[in-house]
């Protein structure tokens, strides 16, 4: 229980410095943020529930006003304005990777966390984001969905990023990888 | 780290956060329900005056943490304007801009501990579902301390890697930087369990 309840406040944590540390943002090249790559992790590492419950406790300190989305954004604003359902579908996404991690596992971990960010933290999460944006700008959703496509190719390089560090830190801190492993004290 | 709290202190300050929350979330239903310009454009007014009101060191923060809605403003303007639907383009860039003016007026003027406090109360009733809502409180603590701790390991990381390479950073780091922050999650979840673990929180 104690071990759970650190590592989701850790990967809470973790999703924040990754929005915080411009260095690793900027040398993806593009103009992306890692956040997102913490999302998929949540996932690929976490598994489904406490993955989930990871990013909900991070956008739940957003929403009380802490700066911690990238740029220093923070507060109760974002989760009305345009891009909130990618907010929304956050959690959802992690969601969705972590169970398809935990679920497929007759392929390499790489692989699997690879395809699971992408459905996952791709795929669900842009559904979620683009019907976000569709009610508030009120746009039908393929025009919403065009104002949006210019990030995915970025999103796909986070998504393989992914899979590669959870194979690596299933290798050096098997214990921590809960999407695998059953750990003793699980909740 | 930027602080998205007021630098002044204004009468909405000594307002219950639980109520302003219930406020804003009746004056989003509606501002999302109305569709008359008119209506829009009296509430967007209203909207600058609150932020006019408590003076310019206010207004101007207000102002700058408004500024991500600027691309959105920009496309849906240009878009309408194509469209030469100029009554809907106007009503939906003021809707976003009162919606999220408002949100961030609650942020503004309630400082974290209200807002602890509400997300406590709203979260107690989950006890009778076997969740124990000082654990959420514990872990929201938890978020708070290790994040500059996160950033400060990350910093550390990318001193060391600048040291031995001539490249800059790339996402190689993040592994490392994954792993130092398990080990820290391990090392909090002892120190926790230390400390009598969540057998015993309601005693604290």
């Amino acid at each position: 229980m104690e071990k759970n309840v650190a590592l989701i406040a850790l990967f809470a944590a973790l999703i924040a410095a990754l929005g915080l540390i411009p260095k690793i943002t900027l040398a993806f090249g593009v103009p992306i943020t890692a956040q997102s790559l913490g999302v998929m992790l949540c996932g690929t590492i976490l598994g489904s529930k406490r993955g989930a419950l990871a990013v909900l406790l991070f956008l739940l300190l957003v929403a009380i006003g802490l700066p911690l989305l990238s740029g220093g954004r923070g507060g109760l604003g974002l989760f009305v304005s345009p891009t909130a359902g990618f907010l929304v579908g956050w959690p959802i996404a992690a969601f969705v990777t972590g169970l398809i991690v935990e679920k497929w596992r007759s392929a390499p971990l790489a692989v699997v966390g690879s395809i699971a960010s992408i459905i996952g933290g791709i795929l669900v999460m842009y559904v979620f984001g683009v019907i976000g944006m569709s009610i508030t700008l009120e746009k039908p959703l393929l025009e919403a969905t065009g104002l949006v496509t210019a990030f995915i190719p970025g999103d796909v390089l986070k998504a393989f990023i992914a899979g590669m560090l959870t194979a690596a830190l299933a290798k050096a801190r098997p214990a921590s990888v809960l999407s695998r492993s059953e750990p003793a004290d699980a909740v | 780290m930027i602080s998205l709290t007021s630098p002044v202190r204004t009468i909405a300050h000594g307002w219950p956060a639980g109520t302003k929350l219930l406020g804003l979330y009746v004056a989003t239903a509606l501002l999302f329900a109305i569709e008359s310009l008119l209506v829009q454009g009296l509430v967007f007014t209203f909207v600058s005056l609150l932020y006019a009101l408590p003076g310019k060191a206010f207004l101007v923060a207000g102002m700058r943490q408004l500024k991500l809605l600027l691309p959105f403003v920009l496309i849906v303007g240009l878009w309408h304007l194509w469209t030469n639907e100029y009554e809907l383009g106007a009503s939906i860039v003021l809707r976003i801009l009162s919606a999220v003016g408002l949100a961030n007026l609650v942020t503004m003027t309630t400082r974290l501990s209200d807002m602890v406090d509400v997300v406590a109360k709203i979260t107690k009733p989950l006890r009778w579902l076997g969740l124990n809502s000082r654990v959420l409180e514990l872990a929201i603590a938890l978020v708070i301390r290790l994040t500059p701790v996160l950033v400060e390991r990350g910093g550390q990381l990318t001193q060391a890697w600048k040291a031995r390479s001539r490249h800059a950073p790339n996402w190689r780091i993040i592994l490392p930087f994954t792993v130092l922050a398990l080990d820290d999650a391990d090392r909090v979840a002892e120190a926790l369990r230390a400390r009598g673990g969540f057998n015993n929180m309601e005693d604290i």
